[in-house]
């Protein structure tokens, strides 16, 4: 069936990544970063990167709003949890559905400008929701405390099952097995295969070419017969879907939704984790999601004691100065760092790391037949 | 049996004015199936402001095109393109970043699948029929060696010719032709009129721009002149050649 087969390239590419996704605990263990918690992260990061890339790596439509798709995948994950099961399959397929129908709403009226007003336009769309459910939603997200399970839910599916209700909360499960710590992971790993197979699917058909083709010359797209709109919407709606399924995850590896997933720091973060893994390409964002996280993972640990210790070779005077500044960009100033990486990138390697990968393979002669999916070589202005 | 000319394309009491200039005043046109119209004039004459009121891109002050019982003006430019009106722009509009087999499937989507699509399951790889389509198109236009190359590093006149193949692949009733052969050498210019030719032969009607008059003389079965924004003279291409208004506004328009 062709709903099935990938081009051989691409099933290579496959299997190399799901060997990797499923060695996490064991390749992550020298980098101190082989515990379930974190793991989990890198997986929903690099699913919501994946999907993000979909619509921003084909269409070039920038959205600065897609936290918000992630927001509404853990609220709808955990209302799932609190009213019907503590399955977690219901709470994904809600999760999609629902971030679906938003992302629809949202990319309709979005898509209707281009460029920088797209841009403006799904910001401003995500910080409303963000605002809303801090203040008119209080009820659906509970505001600032998030929402959260309590033993006194209803999870009507699970008292008709006569699941009987347990002295502590319950936690999600997946056909009655408990997701704690590393069976979490691999269900998230599971979702990211089949994610990662579906952007494959897209990359390859001939919507994705479509959709490679608007970014390339939306007026030759008009004037050969499409309707770009629905093309972008679709990217969108799919890109919006990926962003809820990873808050489903979220919610799933730990069952509480708050708002501050919502916010525009948020819809930036995967916005820098696709330009700096490399936009366009599949495995880029990835990439970059794990970088980033892993990143943060460090960087936000350190404190003052930690850098003190770190610089103690240095005499004390100049130690306490390389600590004051340093301090800065560690712990709650992490984004400094993050910020300064960006601009790194951007400047000298603005096809991300994926382009830098490139370029060292070429620096070794290793030229690939194949057709480079980044930039063409530069022609000259006519 | 009906011995009239079955006329295509109607262009109805058209006037274009952007701000004061008036690009086009009085424009009327009548373009017979199956025929080729070449339009000439000098540069500014309004020539291609004329094909962007047809394709729907710029919308006219006053009057109507109609395509085959259709009226054109006020449909967007997928619409039209569905009904069968294809256009070669004056600075080709390609699509750079695909290669250039790409860049001739696309189109065939589009006449295969409408206007708008979610195509997933099946890879590209497997679209043999569209692919092969594709390169059939691509050996015509002498482009098929080129066709792994990003569209983006052609040189012009092969942008022109894969420009053209995207519009052919898509077996248009109508096509518009913004000066095809401007940018290309001698030899390109004659490998493109003999394709012209020989697509002219398959029943398609054309419609021409061309400064090139040898261009012109080998293709059209009627011309117009245009010059300010009007038709002033309209014919078989032996009166058009004779016309001594013609020669004063080309004359008087190329040597200004
Ligand atoms: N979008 C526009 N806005 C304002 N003026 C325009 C626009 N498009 C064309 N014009 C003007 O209308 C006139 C006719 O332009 P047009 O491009 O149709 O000429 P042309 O006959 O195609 O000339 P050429 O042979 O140089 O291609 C010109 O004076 C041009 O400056
Ligand atoms: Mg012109």
């Amino acid at each position: 069936m062709d709903i099935l087969v990938l081009p051989r390239k691409d099933l290579i590419v496959f299997i190399c990544f799901a060997v990797v996704v499923l060695a996490m605990p064991i390749w992550l263990t020298p980098f101190g970063a082989a515990y379930p918690g974190l793991m989990q992260k890198f997986v929903i990061f690099a699913l919501f990167a994946v999907g993000y890339n979909i619509l921003f790596g084909l269409t070039g439509y920038l959205s600065f709003g897609h936290a918000a798709f992630l927001g509404v995948g853990s609220y709808t994950a955990v209302w799932s949890f609190k009213l019907l099961t503590m399955d977690v399959l219901p709470a994904l397929v809600l999760a999609v559905v629902l971030s679906g129908i938003f992302s629809l709403a949202i990319g309709y009226v979005s898509l209707r400008r281009s460029g920088i007003y797209f841009s403006i336009l799904t910001l401003a769309f995500a910080q409303m929701c963000y605002n809303l459910a801090y203040s008119v939603l209080t009820p659906i997200t509970n505001g600032e405390t998030s929402l959260q399970l309590s033993r006194l839910d209803a999870r009507v599916v699970d008292a008709a099952f006569g699941v009987v209700r347990g002295e502590r909360l319950p936690s999600p499960s997946l056909f009655g097995v408990e997701l704690g710590g590393h069976a979490g992971f691999y269900l998230c790993a599971v979702v990211l295969l089949v994610a990662f197979f579906v952007a494959q699917k897209v990359f390859n058909s001939p919507f994705g070419m479509m959709l490679k083709a608007i970014k390339s010359n939306q007026t030759r797209m008009s004037y050969t017969g499409f309707n770009t709109r629905p093309y972008a919407l679709a990217a969108f709606v799919i890109s919006g879907m990926y962003a809820g399924l990873a808050g489903g995850l979220l919610a799933v590896t730990d069952p509480l939704a708050g708002a501050e997933r919502m916010q525009w720091t948020a819809s930036g973060e995967v916005v820098l984790m696709t330009i700096l893994g490399g936009v366009g390409t599949l495995i880029g964002p990835v990439i970059g999601a794990w970088l980033i996280k892993y990143l943060e993972n460090i960087f936000s640990a350190f404190n003052d004691a930690m850098l003190h210790r770190t610089f103690s070779f240095l005499p004390d005077g100049l130690q306490d100065g390389v600590v004051a500044v340093a301090s800065k960009f560690v712990g709650e100033g992490w984004h400094l760092t993050l910020g300064l990486v960006f601009m790194l990138v951007v400047i000298f390697l603005p096809g991300g790391i994926m382009e830098g990968a490139r370029r060292i393979r070429m620096a070794f002669g290793q030229r690939s037949g194949s057709a480079p999916q980044t930039k063409p070589d530069p022609v000259p202005a006519e | 049996m009906d011995q009239r000319p079955n006329i295509v394309l109607h262009v109805d009491d058209v006037f274009k004015s952007f701000g004061g200039l008036h690009a086009l005043s009085d424009i009327d046109l009548q373009v017979e199936e199956g025929k080729t119209h070449a339009i000439i004039g000098p540069n500014g004459a309004g020539k291609s402001t004329l094909l962007n009121v047809i394709i729907g891109r710029i919308p006219p002050s006053r009057g109507a095109v109609v395509f085959d019982g259709t009226i054109l003006t006020g449909k967007k430019p997928h619409e039209i393109n569905q009904l069968g009106v294809v256009r070669v722009f004056q600075t080709p509009e390609i699509f750079p970043d695909l290669s250039v087999l790409q860049n001739v499937m696309t189109p065939a989507f589009a006449k295969r699948d409408g206007a708008f699509r979610v195509a997933l399951a099946r890879p590209l790889e497997r679209e043999t029929g569209i692919r092969d389509e594709a390169l059939h198109m691509l050996e015509d236009v002498g482009l098929v060696d080129r066709r792994e190359v990003h569209a983006g590093a052609l040189s012009r006149g092969d942008k022109r010719r894969l420009e053209l193949a995207m519009c052919l692949i898509q077996k248009p009733r109508l096509l518009l032709l913004d000066e095809p052969t401007a940018g290309m050498s001698r030899h390109d210019t004659n490998t493109t009129i003999e394709l012209l030719k020989k697509i002219k032969s398959r029943g398609m009607t054309k419609v021409i721009i061309e400064h090139d008059m040898h261009v012109v003389f080998s293709l059209a079965d009627k011309i117009s002149v245009l010059a300010g924004g009007r038709i002033i003279a309209e014919g078989l291409p032996s009166e058009v050649r004779g016309d001594p208004r013609v020669q004063e506004a080309y004359l008087g328009g190329e040597h200004a």
